[in-house]
């Protein structure tokens, strides 16, 4: 097995580099979530920047590709308006359940198009989803979205 | 290496000798979560289906008859390994389930005795004030039900602390285990720390105060000899799947007078003595406790896996897991930045070995040895609370069994070292 494939540079990078870590002064709303299989834990926040973007701010502790996940969140959905994040948060989700065959949009994922591979593995795939349903669970509280699904 | 001839054990396991990740000879280090089937266990099913297929203690045709004996033929079996009558053992789907009895024995009697109090025995009756003492290192199938009838009786839910070790802190047990005390549920051999509790010392305690004694045995019964006349314990539960044989089976034993004074738990079909519309009467244990069609088949696989085992000597199986045991500790000790979760020597603890690498997730470790066809367990093992108290949110956990040797545990030390290199944590 290819291990490069599944651990790809880039996450490897945001897992050592985390990007935008850290807790907001003035969140919206916070999401606290865990995965029970493994004891992974994050919390995701939003809140608005002064243009009226999202501002997102996290804390966990867990696996490589569910940090590096998050880190990648932060980098990709920071200041975007809540539409705009919603478009990018759909599309990993889909290419989540791609089972690896998906064609990921690089113009809409960026670096997140890195965990491609780590839709084969389906243990990790709740890796990577972890702080991606916690923001979709925080965005919810704050009242930006209605439900997880495209309306 | 070892008083087990590992290779000829191995042949006798079909799957072990399959390749995974394209073309990685399969090294099987879970054991702890379920062990491989000899092809003997996989022939005895088939067998049972080809040629005895009935539903049991029903009917009176030919194959109904043979069924049924080879189904109590198979209970005898297995509950002679373990020194007990028959008539001692209950079959139920699994631990989990067996644990779920005893514990629903207490919720139950204590649901009972408020509107019938002459058929509730005061012996599982709780009440505000009560406790009921577990301890920090059990499995959530030893705890989650406890819990539970905690909060449907309002008993007070205690456990025994560990020491930095990972053992049992007794200092200040008389104040854990005292008068209110109506049940003591401790675990055998720690399915996370490996650490062999001192569970008849922690009997003759519960039976001090008159509490209920049981002891999860999940991972010593298929380790090492085990006497239930030893174990002091009134309910000891274990599961099939583990030693041997086919998941879907598990055992829970008891003293006669403990499975007496049990009420029911499932109820329906076989359990019965009389029926009537208004109400009904209980058969006698076992087939109090075992409702509806049983698990035919794999108690005769699970029988057969008890003879595959005594075949071997279980005296036998325990050195050849000291020898694994050992050397497993003495090679993670060896490597920098691993630590070892429970007992760091061989003296009282199985080997299921727990271990967290410095820099390192334990899925990422996981995900490393499974590269290499490595299976371990990462996670915190159905363990969460004892994960916490190390200050750990999961571990990687190596549990090998007869069919293992030095190889397969160099196999996996070379692994962690790789997962090391290739995340650049070389200490």
């Amino acid at each position: 097995m290819n291990l490069e494939a599944l651990y790809q540079d880039i996450i490897l990078d945001h897992y050592k580099n985390p990007r935008g870590k850290g807790l907001l002064e003035h969140p919206l709303a916070s999401a606290f979530h865990v995965n029970p299989t493994c004891g992974d834990e994050i919390t995701v926040q939003v809140g608005a920047d002064e243009s009226g973007g999202l501002r997102i701010g996290y804390e966990g502790q867990g696996c490589s590709i569910s940090q590096a996940s998050a880190s990648v969140l932060v980098e990709l959905i920071q200041g975007k308006s809540v539409e705009d994040s919603e478009q990018v948060r759909l599309a990993f989700i889909e290419l989540m359940h791609s089972k690896g065959v998906g064609e990921p949009d690089e113009e809409v994922l960026g670096d997140a198009v890195a965990f491609a591979g780590v839709a084969k593995f389906p243990a990790r795939v709740k890796c990577a989803l972890l702080a991606w349903m916690a923001l979709q669970d925080a965005e919810i509280q704050a009242g930006l979205l209605t439900t997880g699904e495209p309306s | 290496m070892s008083v087990l001839d590992v290779a000829a054990i191995k042949a006798d396991f079909p799957i072990l000798s399959t390749t995974v990740r394209g073309g990685q000879p399969l090294v099987y280090l879970d054991s702890g979560a379920t062990s491989q089937k000899p092809v003997v266990v996989l022939d005895a099913e088939r067998d049972f289906y080809e040629h005895a297929n009935a539903a049991v203690h029903r009917g009176a045709h030919a194959l109904a008859e043979e069924a049924t004996d080879a189904f109590e033929n198979a209970r005898r079996t297995i509950a002679a390994f373990n020194g007990a009558r028959s008539e001692d053992l209950v079959f139920t789907k699994n631990a989990t389930e067996s644990l779920n009895l005893a514990a629903y024995a207490f919720s139950n009697a204590t649901a009972l005795a408020q509107f019938e109090p002459h058929a509730a025995n005061p012996q599982f009756v709780l009440r505000p004030g009560d406790s009921i003492v577990v301890t920090e290192m059990e499995h959530h199938a030893n705890l989650v039900p406890w819990q539970e009838v905690c909060r449907k009786t309002g008993a007070t839910l205690r456990w025994i602390p560990l020491t930095e070790e990972g053992r049992l802190d007794l200092t200040n047990i008389d104040s854990i285990i005292d008068k209110t005390t109506k049940a003591v549920s401790v675990v055998h051999q720690s399915n996370i720390l490996g650490t062999l509790n001192p569970v008849r010392q922690l009997m003759e305690l519960a039976h001090a105060v008159h509490a209920v004694g049981i002891i999860d045995a999940c991972q010593s019964i298929p380790h090492m000899p085990v006497s239930m006349d030893e174990l002091g314990a009134d309910l000891v539960a274990w599961s099939g799947h583990k030693m041997l044989g086919p998941t879907g089976i598990g055992c829970l034993w008891g003293t006669e007078s403990i499975l007496n004074a049990m009420p029911p738990f499932l109820s329906g079909g076989s359990m019965i003595e009389m029926v009537a519309m208004e109400k009904s009467t209980f058969a006698l244990p076992p087939a109090k406790f075992e409702a509806g069609t049983p698990m035919a088949a794999q108690a005769v696989g699970l029988a057969v896996a008890v003879r595959y085992l005594e075949n071997i000597g279980m005296e036998a199986v325990a050195a050849h897991e000291d020898a694994l045991t050992q050397y497993t500790l003495d090679a993670l000790n060896s490597l920098d930045g691993v630590r070892i979760i429970g007992p760091a020597d061989s003296k009282d603890r199985g080997s299921a070995i727990s271990f967290v690498v410095e820099g390192l997730h334990p899925h990422d470790v996981g995900q490393v040895l499974d590269s290499v066809g490595v299976a371990v367990r990462v996670g915190h093992h159905c363990a969460w609370p004892t994960c916490r108290r190390f200050g750990v949110p999961s571990t990687t956990r190596i549990s090998p069994y007869i069919y293992n040797d030095f190889r397969d545990i160099d196999k996996a030390v070379l692994g962690i070292q790789a997962a090391q290199e290739f995340f650049g944590v070389n200490a």
